[in-house]
């Protein structure tokens, strides 16, 4: 048994006696490995007694699971209706000028920060008020 | 005595950087305590002393507001004309207590809604719910205590409370404050229908964008445990879905599968988490619950507001706002009250040009149809809908056509792929407001070969005729939807094409006669 194997399994484990374990059980792979890549979809499979299409069709549906791991530092920039009403698309620019191929700039849709944007977040920082200096700022330190 | 300074652990608090503004207070010798906020979000980070308010302050404020000299005092802060114009009965707490305090909670009347539930029995509190007028805060606006009964009547041994805390709309953050700032109240109202409906199992399905939200109600459910005994509840963490907002949709998700709109019938209320009876409530009406129960509070609630939309409702202004936050009143103000009087108008200082009420699935409403009532019906009326009271307000720089594209793009972008009018509408939308945006269009290729028997040839389709279309298109969208993403979408586009056709073309009156011929 590989160690991946070995940490999914226990990840399932954990989760087992739950209604509904999978979206948890996800959730806690993605976080360990970066990813939910086929490897660990066809073990969550077994584990839970689906098949590979199941699981594969709900790691697909949900934009917190990704196939591959993002090596770059991620600064997620809110783009919605309230921060656009703040001028999110006039820094946006300055935010990928800023970020290059070293950061990922990734487009959210509310952060929940709406009177206050433009919005960003990184980890589980939050960042209010942005202008072009401020998201340059940001950017550049991520 | 060593000097109480309050400043609020708010995730936009924090954001604005009142961590590292507790820290530099409590260095200076004082006691901080971390409450939550009071809703004025402009003036995040506030620091109370002694009931006055200091904001929005920064490092450099701190000698200042100790010795009594600071330029950022707006004085005592109950009496802030934007507090005091308020009826906070869901956020009586704001600003006062602090988020995971039992003891605070408990001192401005904490589980009294849960103990005299428990007195009362099931039916009186479906009574009393029924009695409140409270309607579901999430948007549709169903009566909560119908709600309860139908569920409370079902047959099954297991039943479930499930809080829609997946608050994806733009423009909306009173669910991510009533669970950053009072996570009780929420706890207190799903024990309260669990022991309505017989239920002893609860799940909170909250979205992944509110880390701070996630960390305070698990931290709040251990500290209850005993409290809310037996009744047991769950914090579920989304996935980044926008559409798993919708109730059938979050089922499915909870249970761990995609989350695809499920048709109804059956009601969730009969066939809901794992096909079992289930109450499905917004945050906002579980957190009135607590209040409804006390003696009384069901007739305080109902008293207030206009027509069938009772009580109060937790208003978020936001956007291009001078004074941004969390205004709790009412049903009744009117929307031109809410911008210009409370809100002071957009932070700009240009005019206002558009306000979109409810969401991204929300009308844009015009300036002129600022004497329109806050209330469930008064906005279907016009066409519009209150959601969950998000107010976004846009200036005169906003291009109310790129918004109308906005809002078909993030329909394709979220829709859940289960129904075709959303799945494949969205798409053609967007691809008809840019048309539209861009003059209309020669005929292509494939609709000149003879096999096309219903298209004129010769001539390239008109602006007037793709408005044709985008309003057959949004029609059908509005009535073919499964569920309120596909359905509600043609409310922006077409009031943004209605009020703002100057934003699409430039012969505004084309637009007008076009929507004439259509209708």
């Amino acid at each position: 048994m590989s160690a991946k194997e070995q940490k999914i399994g226990e990840i399932i484990a954990e989760h087992h006696g739950r209604e509904g374990p999978l979206l948890p059980i996800l959730h806690d792979v993605q976080e360990e490995f970066g990813c939910v890549d086929t490897e660990a979809e066809a073990i969550i499979a077994k584990g839970l007694n689906l098949s590979r299409a199941d699981v594969h069709g709900v790691v697909s549906f949900y934009h917190d699971y990704t196939a591959e791991p993002e090596t770059r530092p991620v600064v997620q920039i809110c783009r919605a209706e309230a921060c656009k009403a703040r001028g999110v698309e006039n820094i946006i620019d300055d935010a990928k000028a800023a970020a290059g191929d070293r950061v990922k700039i990734q487009t959210v849709y509310c952060l929940g920060l709406c009177s206050s944007g433009p919005a960003a977040r990184t980890g589980d920082d939050l960042h209010i008020r942005l202008d072009k200096e401020a998201v340059t700022r940001l950017v550049e330190s991520a | 005595m060593t000097q109480i300074v309050k400043i609020s652990d708010d995730a936009l608090a924090r954001a604005g950087g009142a961590d590292k503004l507790a820290a530099a207070f409590e260095k200076k010798g004082c006691e901080v305590h971390r409450t939550s906020s009071w809703g004025m979000q402009w003036l995040e980070p506030l620091v109370e002393i002694d009931g006055k308010g200091f904001g929005p302050a920064t490092l450099d404020d701190v000698d200042a507001i100790l010795d009594g000299s600071s330029d950022k005092a707006i004085g005592v802060i109950e009496d802030h004309p934007f507090i005091a114009a308020q009826t906070r009965l869901t956020f009586a707490r704001a600003g006062k207590t602090r988020p995971l305090s039992l003891e605070d909670y408990a001192a401005h009347g904490g589980w009294s809604g849960l103990k005299r539930a428990r007195q009362i029995g099931s039916e009186a509190i479906v009574q009393d719910v029924l009695d409140s007028g409270l309607r579901g805060r999430g948007g549709a606006g169903f009566p909560t205590g119908i709600k309860w009964k139908t569920v409370a009547g079902a047959p099954g041994p297991k039943k479930y409370i499930v809080c829609n805390a997946d608050e994806g709309d733009s423009g909306t953050f009173a669910d991510r404050m009533a669970m950053e700032g009072d996570p009780f109240a929420l706890i207190e109202g799903m024990a309260i229908a669990g022991e309505a409906v017989g239920a002893d199992q609860g799940y909170i399905y909250l979205r992944s964008e509110y880390p701070d939200a996630i960390r305070k109600l698990n931290a709040a459910l251990e500290l209850c445990a005993d409290i809310i005994a037996p009744f047991k509840c769950e914090v579920r963490v989304g996935a980044g879905a926008y559409v798993c907002g919708e109730e059938t949709s979050l089922l499915n998700s909870l249970e761990g599968k995609r989350g695809e709109v499920r048709a109804k019938p059956p009601l969730p209320a009969l066939e809901g988490f794992l096909g079992r009876p289930t109450v499905v409530n917004n945050v906002l009406s579980l957190a009135a619950v607590p209040h409804i129960l006390v003696e009384g509070g069901a007739a305080e609630y109902a008293e207030r507001g206009i027509g069938r939309s009772k009580g109060t409702m937790p208003i978020q202004l936001a956007g291009n706002i001078k004074y941004g936050g969390l205004f709790e009143a009412p049903f009744g103000m009117t929307l031109g009250q809410l911008v210009n009087d409370i809100g002071g108008g957009t932070a700009s200082g240009r005019p206002v040009k558009a306000v979109q009420v409810g969401g991204p699935l929300g009308a844009y409403l015009h300036p002129d149809q600022f004497d329109i009532a806050f209330g469930y019906e008064e906005y279907a009326d016009a066409d519009a809908l209150i959601g969950h009271a998000g107010i976004t307000v846009f200036d005169d720089t906003a291009d109310m056509g790129a918004m109308a594209r906005f809002a078909m793009e993030f329909c394709a972008a979220e829709s859940c792929g289960k129904c075709t009018p959303c799945r494949i509408g969205a798409v053609r939308g967007t691809e008809l407001i840019d048309r539209i945006r861009s003059g209309g269009r020669e005929r292509d290729t494939l609709e000149l070969t003879p096999q096309m028997h219903n298209v004129p040839k010769g001539k390239a389709r008109s602006v007037e005729e793709e408005i044709g279309l985008l309003t057959d298109l949004c029609d059908t969208m509005k009535f073919g939807s499964l569920c309120a993403l596909g359905g509600f979408t043609p409310y922006p586009v077409m009031s943004a094409l209605r009020n703002w056709p100057g934003d699409f073309v430039n012969n505004p009156e084309a637009v007008e006669k076009a929507l004439d011929a259509a209708e």
